[in-house]
């Protein structure tokens, strides 16, 4: 289970304080890094900068020999991690796909931190992203002065990877238009990127790689075209894997955001936590925690994240509009809106969760009456 | 390799004494032992390459030495594993244990060298005479679960059969486990269907192992882990439930294997584990030594199996001495038998005595040109030196049973963990492969998946399988393990060719890994013994198979009767049709049944083929049943099969057709399916209720599908065309009739044991007028019933009689009230109704409907009604839909003729619409109405035609406002309803229940009264 929903919610292990609001990967764990490349004495892999089990050690966590402690970047099922690095070590790209809010960009930023010590070589990926964030771009100034040359170019963060053998990011693969995303193909299989401009090349050193995160479950993304796809290993972040896990992660994250929209905090929060945490993983999984029975799934994602902004949204309700505690009636507008994304489907879901679990549960009264107010 | 593991246990070893170290040479220094774990390719492998080296003169194999005369057979061109030997008690079938072999088992490859080089080839394992006498005990434990036990977890055990007594084994471990064992098998089905609920593989698992390790050697101990989870698991399976805890049951399972009470390592969960099989029976040391985690242990792996996989599986073939797997391996164990003993098998020393006397016999014959195949972990033992006369007394005294041997049909699914009788290997098919690949295992395996896949319409290249193999090795190399093995090859083939995605690796692993191979035994092995057991049954209750068709009457209530229908039923489920039923001539009694009886000569393939279900007629019929549930497609399926059940009387396939109903129900969006399914159920439901069999489950599950429907029906009720809507109102009255049943069933089921008593005795009326079929019965219904069922199942035509029935119910002042259940369900139902009379959108003739039957529950009082019936014939509404409505209301075979010659108010709202429809919309709506009125007895149309003739008001009406529909007193007339009671007594036999009386009496009078009633309205 990501023990992150967001990359910044998993530095509590640095105490130093920076000024940057957030620094990258490789500079908050420098320490264990250079710790770890201490003690590795393992085959590295071709301007690696630690071997890939090193790797894997960074990212899962554990103690080295000479009593350094590195503390776990990820949570999960080691087989992930281990075949995200592996991935990495032959010469496929490697596509970290999962749900919203299930740690891809934080485990994609620390792979390219252990890797090649900078995950700053990131194209991030939107609707409007054009051709040139991933090949090159053109100083117009110079172009227009001096005509094409090396010196015109402005290198993309993939090219800059390819000529110094380092890994590239790509951010949200699946919101870059169709045509644009299949610009990565010859990179990936070629290992080149042709400057026809110049009648030049550039071609990738050893060392070079891309991990690309991307979204299955949202709507409207530009599916990867099976040629692309077939460039990639596909490794999936699961959500987290027990309630605790996910409780932990959503108080965290909701403590955090609370204090910064400076909300009086919650005394009794972790039980509504646990409520909403639980409602959202019952419906996800489609079936209750007692593994009892079986649940319809509604159509929404219902994710960790979004089970954190229910609980915020309850606490800046509780907050302005009741008693500074959060109760039941402050996350069940919240819930049926995540739950019920499409109206006709997903409300004869909720209210069959509703009749069939929640009722039933025992402690659970409260909020099936709130829940009961606002279905209604 | 095995360097590594073992080397370090090597050195102890050296001190061992009593193992008599052989040189390099391996031969020489009496017999070669081959010790070997059960089903794997490597071990196989060795032992061929080892047999063509030292070219014995006779191999002995660890099995039940009744089967020798069997081995010929595994030689014919008809006979292609995976086979089971399998072993039955001769006068109980179901007292029974198997011995799996696949192709990759080494004691398979045995015997074909044996019988390709025309050298002699024995068991030698103590025989199962006393290895089935052994499990008596586990099988007495069984048989008292099935006498009305706790039921609870063990419920599963009744079969007794297959289960308990597993193989004739290690008694003691298996002693705790049936339960599990049997719930295992159900669970495994499922999880195997969908390849979501590891979980049941799990238990599966658990059960498995056992039976099918005939040897206990190393494979038995590697099982031996297993030894503690069954409990664990059976908490889980117990209630039915694939549960879904992978990771922890996982850990459970290891942990047992590796701690126990040796260093309490991970002992925490081994108490847990090993804890339920020992409340379960008391009997047997269940902790015993996992030998292979030990040694795994040793070499630094927390998965035995990942390193016997490494050091053992994955060597090459030949590479140098083709005896020095097995020495090491045999040095291994000596340390370990040396620290252990026979680590809390105590049966083992029994069965290595007897297989040390065979050796010596052998070794008299032939020399030391006698090769042995035998589990690693009694290596050591029949290497020890000890006395004829100590071994001979070891074995004096042993239980005897008479037992008798013949192959049958296997499937990797059976060996795999996931099923039943597994022989506690996770990847039959992967072994399969990896003893069949000639060479380079990874790289034909990943083509195997990509063709496949490719079968599957995914899109996989030779790319693909190219970054596949390379991902695997990649990875194996990572995690230090000299080949990939199946963690690696899964692992790539997931990244590579499926995207991630679990859905196309569970197909992998349902058609690969494990495998769909289904084994064939010729024709001339001995039968078996399901057919046997049907022979004795057929003897038992004098049912001849004959193949002339003739018709057989059975009279439920007596016992023989009653034991005939089961198993006629239960063959039926097995797809031995036998018997078919007809629908009886005379009677229409729910205790009568009428078969057609016909003995096809194929019906005795069918047996044999229902053999891989079980043992006896009755575990047969309960794994089928299982079976078929999970197969089944739809939900109405689901519930014809639980009807079946109960008919068949298979309790222990109930919870898992319950689970599976209750999934289907959960997942289905159609409230058309779920409205079909309710009605059998409920029907079931109280079919049960008569038969004394426990229907909690069955109850639990009628009420959520009814939750269900309550939820859906309102929405699926909007927007729907002419026969949509015609068909939503059949679906709207079999809900109506089922909810009624159903309040009684739960509220019988929830309610004080007193208040019950009363109730027991219109429980059983019920089914039988709930399926119309039981005329005798019905009668005592209807003072109770008759409400629901008429309206319900629109099949009585004696409109009178439930227009009285109904009224009786509700004007009765006295009605006793119902449980808690019933109300809550019928009030939602109510709540439900209110709403899709009221809406709009709801089509007219589902409105009148919601109407009508609000009215009959006296949910709505009459003013109520008359209003929204104004409301729906009022000049606004089209007449299509006013004359839907009107349908609805009063049309068909519901009893609407007589509400209307009732209440004159009604009949005149619909003379007043009739006449102010214009003359187009009149021709449209006719053949509505029409249909609507010709459905009416032609008494009622009479009386309708000459109140109408007669106008409005002019009849006068008795009693608007009182409690019952005009026309009825609103009192009680005791007197005449006094006069029935005899004959209503008389049916229902009633003179023996005493008190109850009393109840009865006054619902039935009122009954009585309503009768006479009508006599003289109508």
């Amino acid at each position: 289970m990501p023990v992150s929903v967001e990359p910044t919610s998993v530095e509590a292990g640095r105490t130093e304080p920076t000024e940057e609001l957030r620094p990258h990967a490789e500079e908050a764990f420098a320490h264990e890094l250079a710790a770890l490349a201490a003690q590795d004495d393992r085959p590295r892999p071709a301007r690696w900068k630690l071997s890939p089990w090193a790797v894997a050690m960074y990212l899962l966590g554990g103690t080295l020999p000479d009593g350094t402690v590195i503390t776990p970047k990820y949570v999960g099922p080691r087989r992930i991690v281990e075949v995200a690095v592996t991935t990495l070590a032959t010469d496929r790209a490697l596509l970290l796909l999962g749900v919203p809010g299930t740690a891809k960009t934080w485990v994609s930023e620390h792979l390219a931190a252990a890797v090649s010590g900078d995950s700053t070589l990131l194209v991030q990926g939107t609707a409007g992203t054009p051709e040139e964030a991933i090949r090159y771009g053109w100083n117009y100034a110079q172009l227009l002065a001096h005509g094409p040359s090396r010196d015109a170019l402005v290198p993309s963060p993939v090219m800059r990877a390819m000529a110094e053998g380092m890994t590239a990011r790509v951010e949200e693969l699946t919101r870059i238009p169709a045509d644009v995303q299949d610009t990565l193909i010859t990179i990936l299989s070629e290992k080149t990127l042709p400057i026809p401009e110049l009648g030049q090349e550039v071609q990738a050193v050893r060392g070079f790689n891309l991990i690309a995160t991307a979204n299955d479950r949202d709507r409207g993304v530009n599916d990867l075209s099976s040629a692309l796809r077939r460039r990639f290993n596909t490794v999936v972040l699961p959500l987290p894997e027990s309630v605790e896990a996910e409780v932990d992660i959503v108080s965290r994250r909701v403590d955090q955001i609370g204090r910064s929209l400076e909300l009086p905090a919650a005394p009794d929060g972790i039980d509504e936590i646990r409520r909403v945490v639980t409602v959202f993983r019952e419906l996800r999984d489609g079936v209750t925690s007692d593994g009892r029975t079986k649940l319809k799934s509604p159509s929404g994602t219902l994710s960790t994240a979004e089970a954190i902004s229910v609980v915020t949204n309850g606490l800046a309700l509780a907050a302005h509009f009741g008693d500074g505690v959060l109760r039941p009636g402050d996350i069940a507008a919240g819930i049926l809106g995540a739950v019920v994304r499409d109206p006709a489907a997903d409300r004869v879901i909720w209210q069959e969760y509703l009749e069939a679990v929640v009722r039933e549960r025992d402690g659970w009264t409260d909020f099936y009456r709130a829940c009961r107010e606002v279905s209604a | 390799m095995i360097g590594g593991g073992v080397g370090q246990l090597g050195i102890e070893g050296d001190g061992v004494t009593g193992v008599e170290k052989s040189g390099s040479e391996g031969r020489g220094a009496g017999p070669l032992l081959l010790g070997v774990r059960h089903h794997g390719p490597g071990s196989a492998r060795a032992v061929r390459g080892a047999l063509d080296a030292a070219r014995p003169r006779v191999v002995l194999i660890e099995g039940p030495p009744e089967a020798d005369a069997l081995i010929a057979l595994a030689a014919d061109e008809a006979m292609r594993p995976p086979v089971a030997l399998l072993a039955h008690a001769v006068d109980e079938p179901g007292r029974s244990a198997f011995w799996p072999l696949a192709e990759f088992s080494p004691e398979w490859v045995a015997i074909r060298w044996a019988l390709e080089h025309g050298v002699p080839a024995r068991f030698i394992d103590l025989p199962a005479t006393h290895t089935l006498a052994w499990g008596k005990d586990a099988g007495r434990v069984s048989a008292d679960e099935r006498g009305g036990g706790p039921g609870g977890e063990r419920a599963g055990v009744g079969g007794g059969a297959p289960v308990g007594e597993g193989v004739g084994e290690p008694g003691d471990q298996r002693t705790g486990e049936p339960g599990g064992k049997r719930a295992g098998s159900c669970g495994g089905e499922l999880s195997r269907q969908r390849g979501e609920e590891p979980g049941g593989e799990r238990d599966g698992a658990s059960g498995g192992e056992r039976v099918g390790e005939p040897g206990g050697g190393q494979a038995r101990q590697s099982g031996g882990e297993r030894v503690g989870e069954p409990g664990g698991e059976r908490a889980g399976a117990g209630g039915g439930e694939p549960s879904l805890q992978r990771g922890e049951e996982r850990g459970g399972e290891r942990g047992g294997a590796a701690g126990g009470e040796w260093d309490g390592e991970p002992g925490g969960e081994r108490a847990e584990g090993s804890g339920a099989p020992d409340e379960g029976t008391g009997s047997g040391a269940d902790v015993r030594v996992d030998p292979l985690a030990v040694l795994a242990d040793a070499a630094g792996y927390d998965d035995p199996e990942r390193w016997w996989e490494d050091v053992v599986e994955h060597r090459g073939v030949g590479d140098g001495d083709a005896f020095a797997p097995f020495f090491g391996l045999e040095e291994a164990m000596g340390a370990l038998r040396e620290a252990y003993g026979s680590g809390g098998h105590e049966r083992d020393l029994v069965r290595e005595a007897y297989m040390r006397l065979q050796v010596r016999a052998a070794q008299r014959e032939f020399g030391d040109d006698v090769a042995v195949v035998c589990g690693a972990w009694h290596v050591p033992a029949l290497r020890q030196k000890s006395t004829v006369a100590a071994d001979k007394a070891l074995l004096k005294g042993l239980p005897k049973v008479k037992a008798d041997m013949t192959w049958v049909p296997w499937t990797y699914r059976r060996l795999a963990r996931v099923s039943g009788y597994g022989a506690g290997i996770d990847s039959p098919g992967w072994y399969g492969h990896l003893f069949g690949a000639p060479d380079r295992p990874v790289e034909r395996w990943m083509t195997k998946v990509a063709g496949l896949l490719r079968d599957e319409d995914r899109i996989v290249s030779s790319a693909h399988v190219i970054e596949a193999v390379r991902l695997a090795e990649t990875l194996a190399a990572m995690r230090g393990r000299p080949l990939p093995g199946l963690s690696e090859t899964t692992d790539a083939v997931r990244a590579v060719m499926c995207d991630g995605s679990d859905v196309p690796l569970a197909l992998v692993h349902d058609r690969l890994v494990v495998g769909d191979v289904l084994g064939e035994v010729p024709r001339s092995a001995p039968a078996v013994p399901l057919q046997r057991d049907l022979d004795r049954i057929q003897r038992r209750l004098r049912l001849k198979p004959e193949a002339l068709e003739r018709e057989l009457e059975l009279d439920l209530r007596k016992e023989n009767d009653a034991e005939r229908s089961r198993l006629l039923h239960r063959l039926r489920l097995l797809g031995v049709e036998w018997g078919e039923p007809v629908a009886s001539r005379g009677s229409t009694g729910t205790f009568r049944e009428t078969w057609r009886l016909r003995w096809e000569p194929e019906l005795s393939v069918r047996v044999a083929e229902a053999g891989v279900w079980g043992t006896t007629v009755f575990a047969a019929a309960t794994a089928k049943a299982q079976a078929d549930a999970v197969a089944a497609q739809g939900l109405a399926d689901v519930t014809a099969l639980a009807e079946r059940c109960l008919l068949a009387e298979l309790p222990d396939a109930l919870p898992v057709v319950m689970r599976i109903l209750a999934d289907r129900a959960a997942l289905d969006t159609d409230v058309g399916h779920l409205a079909q399914a309710m009605p059998a159920l409920v029907r079931s439901l109280r079919y049960g209720d008569v038969r004394g069999t426990d229907t909690g489950a069955l109850a639990e599950v009628a009420a959520g599908l009814a939750e269900r429907i309550f939820v859906g029906l309102p929405p699926a009720c909007a927007a729907l065309d002419t026969d949509a809507a015609e068909e939503m109102r059949r679906h709207v009255d079999a809900v109506h009739g089922a909810v009624g049943l159903l309040g009684d069933a739960v509220g019988s089921g929830e309610g004080a044991p007193g208040s019950e008593a009363s109730g027991s005795g219109w429980d059983v009326g019920g089914p039988g007028s709930g399926s119309g079929r039981d005329a005798e019965v019905s009668v005592s219904g209807s003072g109770r019933d008759t409400e629901d069922l008429v309206s319900a199942s629109g099949r009585d035509t004696d409109d009178s009689a439930s227009v009285s029935g109904r009224d009786g119910a509700r004007s009765a002042p006295g009605n006793p009230p119902r449980a808690l259940g019933h109300g809550d369900l019928r009030k939602r139902w109510h709540r439900v109704l209110r709403v899709l009379s009221l809406r709009d959108t709801v089509p007219g003739v589902i409105r009148g409907r919601g109407v009508r039957l609000l009215l009959d529950d006296g949910e709505l009082v009459q003013d109520e009604a008359a209003r929204l019936m104004g409301l729906a014939l009022s000049p606004g509404t089209p007449p299509a839909d006013a004359a839907a409505w009107i349908e609805g209301f009063v049309g068909g075979g519901s009893g609407g003729g007589m509400l209307l010659v009732h209440d004159e108010r009604l009949l005149g709202l619909v003379d007043a619409w009739l006449t102010g429809v214009s003359a187009d919309a009149f021709t449209d709506v006719l053949p509505l109405l029409r249909r609507t009125f010709s459905a009416y007895e032609s008494g009622v149309r009479r009386t309708l035609g000459e109140l109408v003739r007669r106008g409005p008001g002019q009849r006068g009406s008795a009693g608007v406002g009182g409690p019952g529909i005009p026309g009825f007193a609103a009192e009680l007339d005791a007197e005449r309803a006094g006069a029935v009671v005899p004959v209503v007594r008389l049916l229902l036999g009633l003179e023996r229940l005493g008190s109850d009386i009393e109840s009865g009496l006054d619902d039935n009078g009122r009954a009585g009264r309503d009768n006479d009633l009508v006599k003289t309205t109508g």
